[in-house]
């Protein structure tokens, strides 16, 4: 384990030469403490203004959580097969921006586009958990019911009992991550909470962004007292009442989408430029179109990808590593371990988009921003985790009393494999996040799609997609090879 | 009580079953006939949950089952568990139903298995918050609602206090017409069973009519066996 964490370090090493970590805004101090001066002076008023983006950001997690919920299930039972696994693996490897982008020619910028576009990835993430959880369930309970009972009936009393906490707990915790999936959509220009977020910080209102982030804390750490399973299908009713008011799928855009719009370039040349929109069928010109793409953006952005990925992934541990023993009953107090509980839980709270955003503006577009923002969220998630596992930990009466002795006899080799699960866990995680941030103007993959997005050039944004979504299910695969061959895995189930 | 009707139900040639490496089953021939009540004894790994399940594999038809560890699902009710032994009766619909809401019929007949168990305040209890031994009582209940003709338990007692262990033992005997029980305390065999089969590492060592068997054989049978 120590020798495969040493090799990480020094593929991170590499990579910190590689990327560019410069501060390019003149004045980021300046900037900064107007940023803190915003944080003690929130624009509660203009929260009235956003009431209706608030209520999208719930409705959009709500209805994209109950759609994935349901195809998840569908899918966790036909899991076994290969196929249905590879095509999970592919949906959930698209971050939901990038879905988002794919809806957007297709049905508008619209609330069916932010649901769809949570919904979809959802469902792959949902069919995998669902299924581990099943998988790894209490087979005894089953042996005592009768085998020539239907299938339904085995299950619902053999099996979903023993499996209900934990499904109910993930599901729960996936919610809070579909608000701030939901959330950050509005950076796109969805009718959500991020859209009013991106123009107070693009105007420089920062009373007001720091509301609009308050309002976004409060909504999540109130879910314990709003979120029950008695009130969920009443939530999904009204959610998809409000809704489909503004429900619009039009077949022809459809139409126009597949057959159409993702043609590559070379095929649609001719008929956009005589005006009929016809397609050509030169087959030769596609593999030179593919490779243009490839050479001119694609490689560049794959690189900016990995090597941002590597920095943060080791950053992330790291960061894990020094902040656990804070919130971690054996080297704290009561008090100290209280505040960076919170502190953890209001960290990872943010999206890491926000953060990535709030990042850019003060110090200017450069890895640099990227680097922290995954890290931060990352690092708050798994050393929030470890610190638990740790404080599970019982020391024997005569451990040692120096807390850095009691940190590397003890408490770190009882944790480190599970730490080290965890963070592989998240390998593809911070992967997709380091492609989405090239959005804010970092050169990863997400730069380049966005730039293709704006010029309207969909046969490029899907390539592109398909090619981050390809080097995603790499990761996740090398991923859980490492995880195998150093035969550490993680019980808790809701790290992913 | 109803004894042997000469109508063979379980018949077992020559049989052997080998787990991996270790045989747990040498060459048993055994025949039990409808209406008889056996006991399986012996010590620790002598096969007797082995045997249990050759024979349950062997019939056609599901038989009501004891299980050794119990097989309840630890988040429903103890009434919920016992109604699972009837799942294959009931149409899916049903099922589902009685999950949500109890069903009035169901519900009276669990009430007066578990009511003769002793523990009809417990259920609308978990089973995972139950002790052992009102976890084992539960797993019989289960068996008898099942109501099989056949009912075959594997050490249904073991966990019982001793003082309920004869009702337990009982009503297993007198809620089926054919029975046959692995026990681990010899006592109960000799005062419940007409025909005691004796196993020891996975071979038949006796098997007589229970007022036959002679303490001198016991004694072979559980020699070196630690006793508590």
């Amino acid at each position: 384990m120590l020798r495969t964490s040493l090799i990480f370090v020094a593929i991170a090493l590499i990579a910190l030469l590689l990327a560019d970590l410069e501060i390019s805004t003149l004045h980021p101090w300046t900037e900064l403490s107007r940023l803190a001066w915003g944080a003690i002076t929130p624009d509660v008023p203009a929260l009235w203004g956003c009431k209706s983006a608030l209520l999208n950001t719930v409705v959009f997690a709500v209805c994209g959580t109950f759609l994935g919920v349901v195809l998840g299930i569908g899918l966790a039972f036909v899991f076994r097969f290969r196929p249905v696994r590879l095509f999970c693996a592919f949906i959930r490897a698209i971050h939901e921006i990038f879905w988002a982008f794919i809806f957007l020619p297709i049905v508008g910028l619209n609330s069916t586009c932010g649901v769809l576009a949570i919904a979809i990835p959802y469902a792959g993430i949902f069919a995998k958990v669902y299924a581990e959880i099943i998988q790894e369930s209490d087979r005894g309970p089953l042996e005592g019911v009768p085998r020539a009972s239907d299938r339904l009936s085995r299950f619902v009393y053999g099996v979903l009992p023993t499996i209900y906490a934990d499904t109910k707990h993930y599901t729960g915790y996936r919610f809070e991550c579909a608000l701030r999936s939901s959330a950050i959509l509005g950076f796109i220009g969805l009718p959500t909470l991020g859209f009013h977020l991106e123009t107070a910080f693009r105007e420089g209102l920062y009373s007001e962004a720091w509301a609009l982030l308050y309002a976004f804390y409060i909504l999540i750490a109130s879910l314990n007292y709003w979120l029950k399973p008695r009130l969920v299908l009443l939530y999904v009713a009204a959610s998809f009442v409000l809704l489909s008011k503004t429900i619009t799928v039009l077949w022809e855009n459809i139409v126009r989408f597949f057959t159409y719009d993702i043609l590559p370039w070379p095929m649609r040349r001719e008929g956009v430029h005589d005006g009929t929109n016809a397609v050509s069928y030169v087959w030769e010109s596609i593999p030179i179109w593919a490779h243009e793409i490839f050479v001119q953006e694609a490689w560049e952005g794959i690189g900016n990808t990995v090597v941002l990925t590597q920095i943060v992934l080791v950053g992330t541990g790291v960061f894990a590593l020094l902040s656990f023993p804070f919130a971690c009953r054996h080297f704290s107090g009561k008090i100290i371990n209280r505040i960076s509980h919170y502190a953890l839980i209001v960290i990872r709270t943010t999206p890491e988009y926000i953060l990535a955003y709030i990042l850019v503006q003060l110090w200017g577009p450069s890895m640099l921003p990227a680097v922290w923002a995954i890290l931060l969220h990352n690092g708050a998630i798994l050393g929030f985790l470890t610190s638990n596992n740790a404080d599970l930990v019982s020391l024997r009466v005569d451990a040692p009393q120096r807390r850095i002795d009691r940190y590397l006899y003890e408490i770190l080799p009882r944790v480190y494999g599970q730490f080290l699960a965890f963070l592989f866990y998240r390998w593809e995680v911070i992967m997709r996040e380091s492609a989405i941030l090239g959005i804010l103007g970092i050169y990863t993959l997400g730069f380049y799609i966005e730039s293709a997005i704006s010029d309207d050039q969909i046969d490029k944004v899907v390539l592109l997609i398909l090619t981050t979504a390809i080097l995603n299910m790499g990761i996740d695969s090398v991923s859980q090879f490492v995880r195998r061959r150093l035969k550490i895995s993680t019980k808790l189930v809701t790290s992913s | 009580m109803k004894s042997s009707t000469g109508i063979p139900l379980f018949s077992l040639d020559a049989e052997s079953v080998a787990y991996q490496d270790t045989v747990a089953l040498k060459n048993i021939t055994l025949q039990i006939d409808r209406g008889e009540k056996v006991a399986l004894v012996g010590p620790s790994g002598a096969g007797k949950s082995t045997l249990l399940r050759t024979l349950y594999e062997s019939v056609a038809g599901q038989p009501s089952f004891v299980h050794q560890h119990y097989s309840l699902v630890p988040q429903l009710s103890a009434f919920h568990n016992i109604y699972i032994g009837r799942l294959d009766r009931y149409p899916t619909t049903y099922n589902l139903l009685n999950l949500i809401k109890p069903q009035r019929k169901a519900l009276q007949e669990i009430v007066h298995i578990l009511h003769l168990l002793g523990m009809d305040e417990k259920t609308f209890d978990k089973a995972g918050a139950l002790s052992g031994g009102q976890q084992q009582r539960v797993a019989v209940a289960r068996a008898i609602y099942r109501g099989e003709d056949i009912l075959l338990a594997d050490e249904p007692v073991s966990s019982v206090d001793p003082h309920q262990a004869g009702t337990v033992m009982e009503l297993i005997m007198q809620n089926a017409e054919t029975v046959v029980v692995s026990l681990h305390a010899v006592e109960f065999a000799l005062k419940f069973a007409q025909r005691m089969v004796g196993l020891r590492d996975g071979e038949v060592q006796f098997d007589l009519p229970a007022g036959e068997v002679t303490q001198m054989m016991l004694t072979e049978l559980y020699r070196n066996e630690k006793t508590l």
